[in-house]
């Protein structure tokens, strides 16, 4: 233990603890913008600098760990005014238009400069012009070079979890931001549109583009019939921006304010995950048996930011994704046939919406072969963010409403489609049905679960095997990209041999995924997001796939079989359609 | 009124004339990778306060050229802005009054046209061609990329071995450069922002000189490859080093008696003692290298049959043949070589100067090694012939300084024209061309001319002619190609057209340094590796002190001192002391922990392994 005094108070800390830890400790909260645990340790924004008696300068708290006698003084009139200096001066560069900002609220730069009390910036404002501030407004990622505060967190989240270097640091002097690498363009980048730089942003810089205006116009067309799909991870966080707490931000409020919103149809995501095992499933079964998974694997292709991450990096490997749609995409293809035609609908009048966690979804939904004579599949992706922002913008209540179940028939899903939002899902629903289809008995219902997130992996992922009646499938699941590299470069050098692999782009899986709320805490949720996915999946009748009776009537009524013709058709794509732009 | 009055400056003027240094010194320490354009518009805006505001295009002109600048910066100009830019620097470099006025937009017009595509990026795209790399400039600028800022904070601490343990991650002589690096890394020292750049080399030396862990690191498990190195000198010993630790079975060739190069043939022992060279090659050897001295590949074995003997081969032969002069009497008795007399004595054989006038042709470090070594063997006078000016010789500044000091004569300006001989063919004078320095060359050098001036003579009876070493690559001229002298390898260091040989250092760059060549070594290690298809990672498990938060107020460099001249020049030992330990632990406490401050902390503070 280090022996300190803050502020004069005598504290005892272990050695290697931070100054601004050790303040916290003892209830003692110095102010920070750029400081991102473990991620982005770098003192750029000098906010949190404190003074220790005998140092010449100020010292940053959130990069320097205590020493034996360090006298820490947190509020000094010397501490006061560099730190409000600094806010000052941030802000000179910033555009404080937060009327207008999606993170007003969650703004840590608004927190700070408000806690401070900053009521007028003694400095001119000088905001980016010319063609630096231009961004693209159709890519699903946004960009406002003008709310940047050039914490660097996007470089080092992209770069260090990710492992995608999108961002990096471009030009000089007081015209110094964030661009995109190597000079190139984010359109032409291999960004995975994860959406990790958006929720690790402490400001508006970067968000998701917002599509809530053509949501409106289709709610707004009375010749058009709104059904919306709403994701299993979505359940978990939808409320927080809300501020409902989890017993409030029920299910069935959910699908009541989406109903509010206009839609004349809401199902649950979760119905088409079960689909997803469904065929997944099968496939995986069918290529065991004829021979194609001694070599390489199987991997997930739900996860759409894995599949760009995959079609950029290992494009070689494009084949070996599961050529199963991903549940948001099977759910918009039955909605626009099997769907329209149970509910007596005309199809070209259908407008599908879905709600994901996820900003990658928005470009999957425009993706050859996920279409028909009838449009896209699915026509819309709103993020959990944009949901709540509309929630917010009607006026909704969502405390005082009553609970109202999905639709039917597409409103069932099993336990093992809800755990699809939480990384290791898949996989186990997958195995849960596999394992029926294969040895035509039932499992119980948790023998997979070694596949679910423990404790870090040191490798970057997790691996199991499982006997699937009398063949051994060796089975890894990993999350975030750079453990996603990692585990490819492993496969790909002959180090490991599996034969089916999950992959979800965003660490912790879709729970943690780039379209989920942000609060501007720093805290990351993706863990107790995931665990309340897994107390829905054990509270659930039904926790198995094949046993969603939804699933089954499509099969009887419509699709025949997993993997017959029709289903082919309508529930597989074609991953080698399309390129990411540095392999076009 | 008195009619004058001498002039004191007043106080504003004295604190301006301080700052100007400071400028100076902060130009210095620019970081490599800096905006072009952003610093175009720095130094235009200096020079437009330098302005005395007569002049029309001077006065208004370079602040237009700086609004034009800012724009592109901006990203509000467009092409037509940057043509503005180059007439309106063009009338102002030709209407300007005084050279306050044509200088400035002659540096912007340079600019302009230097770096266009730069100015282009910023107004097509909003965007700077450029970027810092290797956020730390000591690091940036090591070939060898040695973690400088790292082992100054382990000697701070008294962590000798573990500093040294450190420098070989990247450098298997620590050492030698501790002696005789040319230390390019203390060219942009930050710590020149505040008053000198740190004393690197000498901590270095200070480390080594007081290290004494001698165990090296394990080697990876055996590959059961086996590499074939011909050349035992700086490069070739570094590639073994490496590759050994790989786990690869390394096998050197030299054709001298004993390994080392030019730095036991070419460098003299009053610079780096040989029991110090031996150190390193002696740590680099103990991870199991199989060595062949007195082998000479092309005439003891044809390089075919070690071709074909190994997995991969490495080229690392130096530079060790002599230019000559090409002038009348050259080949005299008494003409020497500075490459073969150094190399003589190298080996042993060591020729008597004793009372005999020496002159030095050449103004490099070679010919400040001759210099000096003529003065140890007894020489009565030596005379340091050049044809350029003294600040124009290349040779490092305190070599010249020590040369000096030690009693050599420095006659600049003079060009040999021919060698005098008596009837037996003694030399007995070297006549010269007296030179007028001239015009700047495309080098950025003046250029010397010959004087309207008589020949001069200057009689004496030995000539070393130390201009410049080329390579001797005819053994090899079947695998690969020799064009201007130097064998043409890659930047990765392989030889196109051929199976597994790879080439580099002297040879392939001609004469440089001993960390190019070491650094040439490492990039071969690394790149053989890869080609025999494994990718061992070399790294270092030594943790490094964390930063004092507070640097030392500004303080003098410490500079090595010099044994007495008069005691030097009598023989051959080692003439720089070390840093005693109160002036290592002063000069290492003056680093500016670039690797945790700065840049530095956000990206490529440091590198733990490669």
């Amino acid at each position: 233990m280090v022996n300190i005094t803050i502020n004069g108070a005598a504290v005892a800390v272990p050695e290697g603890t931070t100054i601004l830890d050790a303040a916290a400790s003892v209830g003692v909260a110095i102010p920070s913008l750029c400081y991102l645990r473990e991620l982005n340790e770098i003192s750029a924004c000098r906010v949190c600098c404190v003074e220790v008696e005998g140092e010449a300068k100020l010292v940053p708290s959130c990069n320097n760990v205590v020493r034996e006698g360090m006298a820490i003084h947190t509020n000094t009139p010397r501490v006061r005014e560099a730190r409000r200096t600094n806010v000052e001066l941030i802000l000179s560069q910033h555009d404080s238009q937060c009327a207008t900002c999606v993170r007003s609220g969650t703004c840590q730069l608004q927190k700070v400069a408000n806690d401070l009390g900053v009521l007028q910036i003694p400095y001119s404002l000088d905001l980016a012009q010319g063609k630096k501030r231009f961004w693209t407004t159709t890519f699903p990622l946004y960009r406002d070079t003008n709310k940047c505060i050039k914490c660097m967190r996007c470089v080092q989240v992209c770069d260090k979890v990710q492992a995608m270097k999108i961002w990096d640091v471009s030009g000089s002097g007081s015209r110094t931001t964030i661009d995109v690498s190597g000079h190139r363009f984010i359109k032409g980048s291999d960004c995975t549109l994860c959406g990790q730089c958006i929720t690790h942003c402490p400001t508006g810089a970067l968000r998701e583009r917002d599509d809530t205006a053509r949501a409106y116009a289709a709610l707004a067309d009375p010749e058009r019939v709104i059904i919306v799909q709403i994701a299993p991870a979505v359940r978990t966080a939808w409320g927080e921006a809300l501020g409902l707490s989890n017993t409030e931000a029920t299910i069935g409020r959910l699908v009541a304010a989406v109903r509010q919103l206009g839609a004349d149809y809401v199902f649950d995501t979760s119905f088409s995950a079960d689909l997803t095992i469904m065929e997944e499933g099968t496939e995986l079964l069918q290529r065991l048996r004829a021979g194609d998974l001694n070599e390489q694997p199987m991997f997930t292709s739900c996860c759409p930011g894995w599949v760009r991450f995959l079609k950029a990096r290992y494009p070689q490997m494009t084949s070996r994704l599961s050529t199963a749609k991903s549940p948001q995409q099977m759910f918009g293809a039955v909605s626009k046939t099997w769907l329209a035609e149970r509910l007596g609908l005309d199809p070209a009048k259908v407008f599908s919406i879905s709600i994901m966690p996820c900003v990658a979804k928005k470009a999957e939904c425009e993706l050859p072969g996920m279409q028909s004579e009838h449009g896209q599949d699915v026509d819309l992706v709103l993020t959990t963010r944009e949901l709540s922002r509309m929630i917010r913008a009607e006026h909704i209540d969502v405390s005082t409403l009553t609970g109202s179940p999905f639709d039917q028939p597409l409103g069932d899903g099993t336990g093992a489609g809800v755990i699809f939002g939480a990384t290791g899902g898949v996989m186990e629903a997958a195995l849960r049905s596999a394992y029926f289809l294969a040895a035509g008995a039932l499992p119980p219902a948790d023998a997979f679960r070694a596949v679910r997130a423990s404790d870090k992996a040191d490798r970057g992922w997790r691996e199991a095997e499982f006997d699937l009646a009398g063949t051994t499938v060796h089975c890894a699941v990993t999350s975030g990209l750079n453990n996603a590299r990692r585990l490819m470069r492993a496969i790909d050098r002959g180090e490991v041999k599996y034969e089916f692999v999950e992959v979800m782009a965003c660490p912790g899986g879709c729970a943690g995924g780039g379209g989920q709320p942000v609060d501007g805490s720093d805290r990351e949720k993706a863990a107790p997001r995931g665990t309340v996915l897994y107390q829905m999946d054990r509270s659930s009748k039904l926790r198995f796939s094949h046993e969603n009776p939804a699933v089954q009537a499509l099969y009887r009524e419509y699709l025949d079989a997993p993997c017959s013709e029709k289903a082919e058709h309508l529930l597989h794509c074609d991953h080698s359609a399309w390129q990411m732009p540095q392999n076009r | 009124m008195s009619r004058l009055s001498i002039k004191t400056p007043d106080r504003a003027q004295t604190v301006v004339e301080g700052l100007y240094r400071d400028v100076e010194r902060r130009i210095s320490a620019s970081p490599p990778g800096l905006c072009p354009v952003d610093m175009a518009l720095s130094f235009l805006r200096l020079c437009h306060a330098q302005t005395c505001g007569k002049c029309v295009p001077c006065r208004i002109g370079l602040g237009q050229l700086t609004t034009l600048l800012e724009q592109v910066l901006d990203s509000t100009a467009s092409t037509q802005t940057i043509d503005l830019i180059e007439k309106t620097a063009r009338v102002i470099q030709d209407t300007a009054d005084c050279a306050i006025g044509y200088e400035a937009a002659r540096m912007v017009l340079q600019g302009v046209q230097g770096f266009r595509e730069d100015y282009v990026s910023h107004v097509e795209h909003g965007r700077c061609l450029f970027g810092l790399d290797q956020p730390v400039p000591c690091v940036a600028l090591c070939p060898a990329g040695v973690d400088i800022p790292g082992y100054i904070a382990l000697v701070r601490a008294g962590r000798y071995n573990d500093a040294v343990r450190l420098i070989r991650k990247d450098n298997p002589f620590p050492t030698v450069c501790g002696y005789v690096c040319e230390h390019p890394c203390e060219a942009r020292c930050r710590r020149r922002m505040v008053d000198d750049a740190i004393n690197i080399c000498g901590i270095k030396r200070f480390a080594c000189d007081h290290a004494t862990d001698m165990t090296p690191p394990p080697s990876a498990a055996p590959t059961g490859m086996r590499i074939g190195i011909v050349g035992g000198g700086p490069c070739g010993l570094s590639a073994a080093y490496f590759l050994s630790l790989m786990g690869h079975q390394v096998v050197v060739y030299d054709q001298r008696p004993k390994l080392g190069g030019m730095l036991r043939y070419g460098i003299p022992d009053y610079r780096l003692p040989p029991d110090r060279l031996d150190a390193d090659i002696d740590f680099i050897l103990s991870t199991g290298i199989e060595v062949h001295t007195d082998t000479a590949i092309g005439r003891d074995i044809p390089f075919s049959a070690i071709e074909e003997q190994y997995d991969a081969v490495y080229i690392s032969i130096g530079a060790h043949n002599d230019k000559k002069l090409g002038i009348e009497g050259e080949d005299s008795q008494g003409v020497y070589s500075a490459v073969q007399l150094l190399r003589d004595i190298g080996e042993g054989h060591v020729p008597d100067f004793t009372g005999k006038r020496v002159c030095v042709v050449g103004g490099g470090n070679v010919a400040m090694d001759a210099t000096r070594t003529a003065i140890r063997l007894g020489a009565s006078s030596v005379t340091c012939v050049y044809r350029r000016r003294v600040a124009d010789m290349t040779a490092l500044a305190e070599e010249i300084e020590d040369a000096q000091s030690e009693g050599c004569t420095i006659v600049p300006l003079q060009a040999p024209d021919h060698i005098e001989a008596d009837e037996q063919g003694r030399v007995t004078a070297l006549w010269t061309r007296p030179q007028i320095i001239g015009a700047y060359g495309s080098d950025g050098r003046p250029r010397p001319n010959d004087a309207d001036a008589p020949l001069q003579c200057l009689p004496c009876d030995v000539v070393v002619v130390a201009i410049g070493q080329s390579i001797d690559a005819r053994p090899f001229d079947q695998v690969t190609p020799v064009v201007r002298g130097k064998i043409q390898a890659a930047s990765d260091a392989f030889v196109p057209n051929t199976p597994h040989v790879f080439a580099g250092g002297d040879a392939v760059t001609g004469p440089a340094t001993v960390i190019r060549a070491v650094a040439a070594g490492k990039v071969a290690a690394a790149n053989i590796d890869a080609h025999l298809g494994f990718r061992h990672v070399i790294e270092s498990d030594v943790d490094i002190p964390a930063p004092h938060l507070t640097n030392s107020p500004a303080c003098g460099r410490v500079e090595l001192r010099n044994r007495p001249a008069a005691e030097c020049v009598g023989d051959f030992s080692l003439v720089k002391c070390g840093m005693t330990p109160e002036e290592a632990e002063q000069e290492t406490s003056r680093c500016l922990r670039c690797d945790h401050f700065g840049y530095g902390i956000f990206k490529g503070g440091r590198s733990n392994k490669w």
